[in-house]
């Protein structure tokens, strides 16, 4: 009844109140804002704080930019053309640098004639790469995949072309080796099979080649690896060691999971070896040292030396990563091997390392990419990478004192590759998952 | 009823060798052992061979001669008449300094950013991101250059700071002056040494100021001693909280405990500050530090920072939120949740990737080579090999350096590992 309300409580609505839209501060940007940004005093001082950092960066670094003088054929240059306009050398980036000696800094003292070379090989490199890292591609790219090598390395150091294709027929005499060999018996079929090519490799593959190159002498002018630099060579080391690294890698990390003592301990003791000393160390060691431990009279490539020694090096790393993924893995998973009757090489190949590599892919990635970024190291034996390069340019008469432009590019480009990197391995991580969908 | 008698043993066959598992394993280590055997011995009669058409041979006599050649930073007094192995130790300690200070810094950047990297602010966390990125991504020795250039190319020369107007002045109050040659920093010395006339050369209308070695020592064995003395107390304090469940107020002694002592012995030693100031064409006094100890130092914390802070980052994201929910339903208060219960576990995650961090970054200092710093691989595994010609013998050493230094870090992670695993059945 309305009335005994009426005698105690002053005012009762008996009508509903009309829908008003929210309040402006709890919709949209504004509650955006203030949930996000501004959500008590410690937050807002780190915005500000952090608004104020960017507000530095770009107001100090924007105008440099718009402000930069690419026409210009030495710093003193630079510095007229910008003191024209009113502005001192710090008020604007002299980006002439780059269009002046860019093809230093991305092909070294390569030919000038034969830039095509190292773009097209890098080009086959990625055709080649294609089927490895998406599934969609078409199947039959793997067949390019397995040629990619030969081509890359005839266009990178050129010379007969015979060379390349020999080596090619050296893997196809292990393939038929193989083939007829296992019949007979399976250890007879495996050994020749790495045996024969050797043998073919040592001693038949030079005469070869040199008789077909003096029937036809078809071939790209030969480059000596000393022409190589700036980002050619570092991808060319980069990429062969990445390479390389991975299988040794899975193998010396089986190794050291393995139950044959002096097997895992040899591995173990490479591998600590290896990771306990810098990488610099074992650069100067390939380039002072090697000789020591050859045969008197061997002299082989610089550039070799340091592939050998970067993929080494990535190697005990990726065996670490890989043995993580190994340990990983419950031992059911091993035990269900056996219990199929696997041997140790199926039962590895089908169940264990396919699991294990899933787990190891961001390790392994990110080794790739400290490989990478390890390749500039090299300059400190004397091969030209891109921040060699970038000292060679400053120590020069018309660009001496610049280095801001230099860094910049070669930071920039460096982070292509190495974030892109990183992308495809979250890719990958998120394609892989098999758990929680 | 007749006896089961054995089946009968098949005969050993050498075919069993190779396909029985039972005996493969040991056909398989023996073949290679054999080759690891010839390898090794391969290498090593050539290297012998090589030295000998050389005409060298192998000694580490080197070690004790004269070495020639200065430093120009020491942690421990050196000239170039003492010898290369005293060369390789001062070098060693550069290395372990500017590993040291690095991996301070970088831990400090690394957990400063990983938390704000997890911060719901969106800016800092983008901010943040862009940080870890942008260094993870670049190569190290790029850092290290560039920052060596921007210290050289682009700060004031000392004499920038004389005359009326100077063109360029000291920073934070007039106690540091930032130039192209370095940084000079107020250093701490004392008027009251217990050394007594080890004073360095005052300047003049400078107090007699030392060094003062043994003074730091005291000063560190007094601190080391307060140290173990507040944990007396704060264990003293959690008996006292176990058996009457309150614990008792011990802050204010903790801090006496810090500060006083050491300030006694401080006061008593006359402990000043000794500014930096300008004297000819640079300054004097103070300490130096070296453009290349500070580019080395910058770039490596930052460098090393970015990876800590992905480390932090994913160790604090290891931790179950359940955990921290179930401390607030216990009614502890956030600041104890965190010391109780989301350290601990986040710590586990933490801690080994870390240490292989600071194993990575003292590696690292290696690139010492780009800006000059005198550490082990230029003294040692620089100079020394080039003016004795030991290549073999000053590459072993100082990968032996190395090796052992990440032995060590490697066998203290192990210990950390075996103490805070997770106990399972």
């Amino acid at each position: 009844m309305s009335d005994t309300h009426a005698q105690t409580v002053a005012y009762v609505r008996d009508t509903m109140i009309a829908e008003t839209a929210p309040p402006t501060t709890e919709v949209g940007v504004i509650k955006w804002l203030r949930e996000n940004l501004f959500s008590g005093w410690m937050n807002t001082i780190l915005t500000l704080a952090s608004l104020y950092v960017i507000y530095w960066v770009v107001s100090g670094v924007g105008p440099m930019f718009t402000n930069s003088i690419w026409n210009a054929g030495s710093l003193s240059e630079c510095r007229e053309i910008l003191a024209l306009e009113g502005l001192t050398s710090h008020d604007g980036f002299c980006f002439g640098v780059l269009k002046d000696r860019w093809q230093q800094l991305i092909f070294g003292f390569y030919p000038n004639d034969a830039y095509w070379r190292p773009v097209l090989a890098l080009l086959v490199f990625f055709v080649g790469l294609t089927p490895v890292l998406f599934d969609s591609a078409p199947r039959k790219l793997f067949l390019a995949t397995a040629a990619a090598p030969f081509i890359m390395f005839m266009l990178l150091w050129g010379g007969s072309i015979w060379l390349p294709i020999v080596v090619g027929l050296g893997i196809v005499v292990g393939y038929v080796a193989l083939t007829y060999l296992s019949p007979i018996n399976g250890l007879v079929g495996t050994l020749g099979a790495i045996i024969l090519p050797i043998l073919f490799w040592l001693y038949l593959a030079g005469p070869i080649a040199g008789a077909l190159t003096s029937i036809a002498p078809i071939g790209l002018e030969y480059v000596p690896s000393k022409d190589f630099g700036g980002f050619t060579l570092s991808v060319v080391i980069g990429i062969v060691a990445i390479i390389l690294s991975l299988p040794l890698g899975i193998l010396l990390a089986l190794g050291r999971q393995s139950d044959l003592p002096i097997i895992k301990y040899s591995a173990v003791t490479f591998i600590e070896v290896i990771r306990g000393v810098p990488l610099i160390v074992w650069l100067f060691t390939a380039s002072l040292l090697l000789n020591y431990f050859l045969p008197p009279g061997t002299n082989f490539d610089l550039m070799l030396r340091v592939i050998i020694m970067v993929t080494l090096f990535s190697a005990a790393y990726i065996a670490e990563v890989v043995r993580g993924g190994l340990a990983a893995l419950p031992k059911g998973q091993y035990e269900g091997g056996d219990s199929l009757g696997l041997n140790y090489w199926q039962s590895m190949q089908l169940i264990i390392l396919p699991q294990a590599l899933k787990i190891s892919i961001p390790g392994i990635v990110n080794t790739f990419i400290g490989l990478f970024k390890d390749t500039t190291l090299v300059l400190f034996i004397g091969l030209y990478d891109p921040i060699g390069l970038a000292g060679a340019i400053r120590a020069s008469t018309d660009w001496n004192g610049i280095y801001w432009e230099l860094f910049i590019f070669i930071g920039v480009m460096f982070f292509i590759f190495c974030f892109s990197m990183g992308r495809y391995s979250l890719y990958l991580e998120k394609k892989l998952q098999r758990e929680h969908r | 009823m007749s006896t089961l008698t054995d089946p009968p043993k098949p005969k050993f066959r050498l075919s069993q060798l190779i396909y029985d598992t039972r005996y493969r394993s040991i056909t398989i280590q023996f073949v290679a052992l054999i080759l690891i055997v010839l390898g090794l011995g391969w290498l090593a009669t050539n290297t012998v061979t090589n030295l000998k058409a050389l005409g060298k041979d192998f000694d580490f006599g080197f070690l004790s001669s004269a070495a020639g050649y200065d430093i120009n930073q020491m942690l421990i007094p050196y000239d170039n008449q003492m010898s290369h192995g005293r060369a390789a130790l001062v070098g060693i300690l550069n290395t372990l300094l500017v590993a040291f200070l690095g991996c301070i810094t970088a831990t400090v950047i690394g957990v400063i950013v990983g938390v704000l990297r997890l911060s719901k602010n969106w800016v800092v966390s983008r901010l943040m991101s862009v940080y870890v990125e942008g260094f993870r991504n670049v190569p190290l020795l790029l850092w290290i250059i560039l920052i060596f250039a921007i210290m050289t190319e682009s700060m004031p020369q000392p004499r920038d700071f004389r005359g009326e107007v100077p063109e360029a002045s000291m920073i934070l109050g007039d106690h540091v002056a930032v130039t192209n040659r370095g940084i000079w920093i107020p250093r701490l010395g004392f008027t009251n040494s217990l050394s007594g006339n080890e004073a360095v050369v005052p300047a003049e209308g400078v107090p007699a100021v030392s060094q003062g070695g043994i003074d730091w020592a005291v000063l560190g064995i007094v601190l080391l001693l307060s140290i173990f003395a507040i944990r007396f107390v704060r264990n003293r304090a959690s008996r006292i909280q176990e058996a009457t469940g309150v614990r008792p107020t011990t802050w204010y002694q903790q801090i006496l405990l810090l500060i006083v002592p050491t300030g006694i012995v401080a006061l008593f030693l006359g402990m000043t500050v000794v500014e930096p100031f300008l004297k000819g064409f640079n300054f004097t006094e103070g300490t130096h530090l070296r453009n290349s100890l500070i580019a080395l130092w910058i770039a490596l914390s930052l460098y090393t920072g970015a990876f800590i802070a992905e480390i932090v980052r994913s160790g604090i994201l290891a931790v179950s939120k359940g955990q921290s929910e179930a401390a607030f339903a216990l009614g502890l208060r956030p600041n104890r949740t965190m010391n109780l219960v989301i350290l601990p576990q986040a710590m586990r995650v933490i801690v080994p990737p870390l240490i292989s961090q600071y194993l990575n970054l003292t590696k690292n200092s290696s690139l010492a080579i780009a800006v000059g710093y005198m550490d082990v691989r230029a003294t040692l595994g620089g100079i020394t090999i080039n003016q004795t010609g030991r290549e073999l013998e000053g590459m072993l050493l100082l990968g032996g350096f190395y090796l052992l230094l990440s032995l060590i870090i490697s066998s203290v992670m192990n210990y950390y590992n075996n103490r805070t695993q997770l106990r399972e059945r």
